[in-house]
């Protein structure tokens, strides 16, 4: 398997992809207070980075960080026992207009599990996500509010990204797995 | 990692499971500050505990973790069961598998009941303390206090106070110090030093001893009345006496900054005086704190089996 693949966005471009996300977030909400919440683990890195794009306009937005390891639903790997990464929000939630921020958005699975976990924080008063990439294939009836590129994968495909907090580099590939019948690595 | 159905003791844990279940622990710990503390991965998963035994605060902080962990719950009571009717041990199992519950908690008053259960089950056998023998979840919860205190458990020094050789507490939680790097001493009347404790454990002949080591822990067990009949040392009085935390003895632990342990319930007057509890460095009520964090990290690692193993 090319663990690089072809290219789709080169580092400058998830720059300005991110940077474009943060534009509309703020066009949408020009007066209204909002926090951002980044899904474990490309998730967080990211609503650092959009908030790092906030910050002329507004110099207090608060980002956090969620796992979601206890909400998912997909069938329990049984070899894999799952390690338990750290919510932080360091905030109330309960009236709170909240993005949530993920690198991929797929089945829609993890928003689901993603949600469910937000709401035991507290009640916000409205939830809106924010994805990098969309690859299509929904499982469940959920669609991102901002965007950054939408590219439906054929079968054997995979979406990669990187992020340097994470990967030590920036970049979306699109990875061809050799045979058709690996299953594609869940984002 | 492989996944696990029992846990059984500390000696079988490899440093890797030790260490899963302690970096989980964390994650789980900080679900109290949350407005709805209970998460759902056990639902539909559910939790049998099964005490031969009384205890009140180990079955509630067993019920307490599986609750928060969106398990369903049944107390199986013993002396109002079939139990006081002469149903042997294996019988009350085969009750209990019909029934399908995916997790049961055990504690006995003999050494090697649960590992008897588990064979004998598909469900998840957790031992909350057998005989002599073991009670893994305060090695594990006592260690992940330690380490929330202390930072790192390698080359901290610990003595534990009183009946080592009655104490399932005191195997456990030395096993899983040593494991992870401490030096263990033990401390308490002769006839309670157990003869073939491993030569890498200090023994201590007084007070005096133990505190010319330096220890960063001083870890007391509860004496157990209902096991005194055999008069090991002279009076309750003289236990206070020689090994109590004693008011002079707290000044100096406070001096040190020594913290103070007890897997509880403490009997005032007898390990400790009153005025420890209130001592700041004393982890007693963070120990009970952390046994729910610690017991549902626990629930999450392990995995119920499908089938029933064969007999060996």
């Amino acid at each position: 398997m090319d663990t690089q693949g072809q290219q789709l966005l080169s580092a400058r471009e998830i720059d300005t992809k991110i940077h474009r996300l943060a534009c509309q977030i703020l066009e949408n909400h020009p007066r209204d207070p909002f926090v951002l919440v980044g899904i474990h683990r490309r998730g967080v890195p990211l609503a650092r980075r959009l908030a790092k794009f906030l910050e002329t306009d507004r110099p207090d937005v608060r980002s956090g960080s969620l796992d979601i390891t206890l909400y998912r639903d997909d069938p329990q790997n049984v070899d894999a026992v799952s390690v338990l990464g750290s919510s932080d929000i360091p905030f109330n939630l309960n009236g709170q207009l909240v993005v949530l921020v993920d690198d991929v958005l797929y089945t829609g699975r993890t928003i689901r599990a993603a949600m469910d976990a937000l709401i035991d924080f507290g009640r916000p008063s409205k939830i809106e996500l924010a994805c990098l990439v969309d690859r299509g294939h929904r499982e469940l009836p959920i669609q991102p509010d901002y965007c950054g590129i939408a590219r439906v994968t054929g079968p054997g495909e995979y979406l990669r990204v990187l992020l340097r907090e994470e990967d030590g580099q920036d970049g979306l590939f699109l990875v061809k797995s050799k045979s058709d019948s690996v299953t594609a690595t869940a984002p | 990692m492989k996944p696990r159905k029992d846990l059984l003791d500390i000696e079988s844990l490899s440093i890797e499971e030790i260490e899963h279940v302690l970096t989980n622990a964390r994650p789980f710990k900080d679900l109290i500050r949350r407005s709805v503390k209970k998460v759902p991965p056990l639902r539909g998963r559910h939790v049998l505990t099964l005490f031969y035994e009384p205890s009140t605060r180990t079955r509630s902080s067993f019920e307490i973790a599986a609750k928060r962990l969106s398990a369903d719950v049944t107390n199986f009571t013993v002396s109002t069961s079939s139990v006081v009717k002469g149903e042997t041990i294996i019988d009350t199992i085969d009750t209990l598998q019909a029934m399908q519950v995916d997790y049961i908690i055990v504690r006995h008053g003999s050494s090697g009941v649960p590992n008897l259960i588990a064979k004998h089950s598909a469900a998840s056998i957790i031992n909350a303390g057998d005989g002599n023998h073991a009670h893994p979840t305060q090695g594990l919860l006592d260690a992940f206090t330690m380490k929330e205190v202390c930072g790192d458990i390698a080359g901290r020094r610990v003595v534990i106070v009183g009946d080592v050789l009655h104490s399932r507490v005191a195997r456990s939680t030395s096993t899983i110090l040593r494991k992870l790097g401490a030096q263990v001493g033990y401390f308490g009347p002769g006839p309670l030093i157990p003869d073939d404790r491993p030569a890498d454990i200090r023994g201590f002949s007084s007070f005096e001893d133990v505190f010319d080591w330096k220890p960063d822990v001083i870890y007391l067990l509860r004496i157990q009345m209902e096991r005194q009949r055999d008069q090991f040392f002279p009076s309750l009085h003289e236990y206070h006496r020689i090994y109590g935390v004693t008011e002079e003895r707290l000044a100096i632990i406070r001096d040190r900054g020594i913290y103070i342990m007890h897997p509880g319930p403490v009997n005032r007057g007898v390990e400790l005086v009153d005025s420890v509890m209130s001592y700041e460095k004393t982890l007693i009520n963070l120990q009970v704190e952390n046994g729910i964090a610690t017991r549902m990290a626990v629930l999450h690692w392990l995995q119920p089996g499908t089938t029933v193993r064969e007999m060996d």
